[in-house]
């Protein structure tokens, strides 16, 4: 055979025996590793857009049961041992009602600690017309009927009001469900944002691999084996890209809710800056959701534009 | 008969047909030279021949198989027994001289440790023994076309098709190609080889069909 010109043997690769095959689509091309930043980016908005939802959802769900579980008696203020007698009569007819766990008469300590914010400290509540309070508790399976208890007070004790919280809960009920909607109005959104850009993407890089598709075809590959060579190689781009935004989105979560621990202060029970972000254990499987998502939007795209690819080689 | 064309018509979309009443037949262990002037319809032939294009009319019998009933696993297992040498050669550059040639028996998920050997021996034949680990983009013009021409025969076809193969090479090189050739169909494999070279076909005494003007005369 022919003598061609050789070139330098710096190019020539170590025999093919030490190190395998090399695989059929080729692994790290340009096209390749932009759908891997593509995949992680888009995976790491829809891993932060969904947790900020389930966070929102859970926070807003645990503050309406919240104020769902209590209710105050509130007697006006009057003659101090009338007023005491008042207060014993209340607390009696709500313990005997169905459905309340628990009665808890304010103390004057409590009452004032209550008033601290507005009145400041060291007061004497005694020179004040200061109303006394009754906190309910009131069992979550079989709520009492609080329109009975309301009236049985009011018979009995003119100056008693039964306050159960409705306006506020109902505000808060509403201010959630909308928050709720304009959430899942947004991760709609960004699910389509992802999902398309994962296919156009997708569909880009495998036409880079045009020849390999037409080599396999015109050898004798079978359709079926093409594809999934290029969906086990796209496969794998898309976990990659997958995992690496979803994990960067769960360690923005971790990370916020440790991060106002930092300098809060003496007292660990209270609420943290952004402790309302917590994604809790479904926002965590939503944004392994979007992993999963994503990666396998990656494959099946890769398939279906290979497929797409055969039918206009034929 | 490995082929059979009878009354084969084919034109693109609603142009003019490029190929009219095309009949013939090639033979088990047949050589034969496809020819004619450019644009004359050969590659559009060769197509119709490694089924990358369907008639418009007319019947083709590839293997005893009409090719208008086959799905496409079916042309998959027909084009196993075709090799076909590309003019623009088609070797994947990320793959090296070796896996390129190997190529067509990977795809049947045959172990490397299976074929290795008679890779080898092929590359060697062609005279690629020492650039087996070479990336296609380092070879030349005349070591790619052996490349090729080496995948296509790995499979041991039944019948090879050669689309300009000596059209990127020196006169010396295009005769050890031909003889290379002759070589092969001497061990029965059909030959067809199509070339504008005259003085190619001049050195070997075969079967000639020339395209013109979409038509196709046999020169026995």
């Amino acid at each position: 055979m022919t003598d061609a010109p050789r070139l330098p043997e710096t190019r020539v690769r170590p025999a093919a025996k030490a190190r395998g095959l090399t695989p059929i689509v080729p692994r790290a091309t340009v096209a390749g590793r932009a759908l891997v930043a593509v995949v992680a980016i888009m995976t790491f908005l829809a891993g932060l857009t969904v947790g900020t939802v389930m966070g929102i959802r859970t926070t807003a769900q645990s503050w309406r049961a919240d104020v769902a579980r209590e209710v105050t008696i509130q007697i006006r203020a009057g003659d101090a041992a009338s007023v005491d007698t008042q207060v014993k009569i209340a607390s009696d007819i709500a313990t005997q009602t169905p459905g309340v766990s628990a009665a808890h008469v304010l103390t004057t300590d409590e009452t004032s600690r209550l008033l601290e914010p507005w009145l400041g400290t060291g007061l004497d509540l005694s020179d004040l017309p200061v109303p006394r309070i009754i906190v309910l508790r009131l069992a979550p399976s079989t709520p009492p009927d609080l329109a009975r208890l309301r009236r049985v007070l009011t018979d009995r004790i003119p100056t008693a009001t039964l306050d159960d919280h409705r306006t506020w809960s109902r505000r808060l009920g509403a201010m959630a469900e909308g928050v709720m909607v304009v959430g899942l109005g947004l991760l709609a959104l960004v699910t389509a944002a992802t999902v398309l850009s994962v296919v156009f993407a997708t569909r880009a890089a495998v036409a880079t691999n045009r020849t390999v598709v037409e080599v396999l075809h015109f050898v004798g590959a079978r359709d079926g084996f093409i594809a999934a060579q290029f969906q086990r190689h796209f496969l794998k781009i898309g976990a990659q890209g997958g995992v690496a935004g979803g994990l960067l989105a769960a360690l923005v979560f971790v990370s916020l809710t440790l991060l106002p621990r930092i300098g809060a202060g003496s007292d660990p029970e209270s609420p943290s800056v952004l402790s309302w972000l917590e994604p809790g254990l479904w926002g965590y499987a939503g944004i392994l959701l979007a992993v999963l998502v994503a990666a396998g939007a990656t494959a099946l795209t890769s398939r279906i534009t290979v497929y797409r690819t055969l039918r206009t080689i034929q | 008969m490995l082929v059979r064309f009878e009354n084969v018509g084919l034109r693109y979309g609603m142009g003019p047909e490029v190929l009219k009443d095309v009949t013939f037949d090639i033979a088990p262990s047949s050589f034969q030279f496809l020819t004619g002037p450019s644009g004359a319809g050969k590659t559009t032939l060769m197509r119709l021949l490694f089924l990358s294009l369907r008639p418009t009319r007319g019947l083709i019998t590839l293997f005893g198989r009409d090719v208008s009933s086959l799905d496409p696993d079916e042309v998959a297992v027909i084009r196993r027994r075709i090799g076909i040498v590309f003019q623009d050669f088609r070797l994947l550059d990320h793959l090296t001289t070796y896996e390129n040639v190997s190529l067509p028996l990977r795809i049947l998920g045959k172990e490397e440790a299976t074929y290795r050997a008679e890779v080898s021996e092929i590359l060697h034949w062609v005279g690629l023994g020492d650039r087996m680990h070479v990336l296609p983009p380092v070879l030349s013009g005349g070591e790619k076309q052996r490349a090729a021409i080496a995948r296509a025969l790995i499979g041991r076809p039944e019948f090879l098709l050669a689309d300009e193969p000596t059209g990127n090479v020196d006169p010396t090189l295009a005769r050890r190609l031909l003889r290379l050739f002759i070589e092969l169909n001497k061990s029965g494999t059909s030959v067809l080889l199509a070339t504008h070279d005259i003085a190619l076909m001049d050195q070997f005494d075969a079967r000639r069909l020339v395209i013109s003007d979409g038509r196709l005369y046999v020169y026995d």
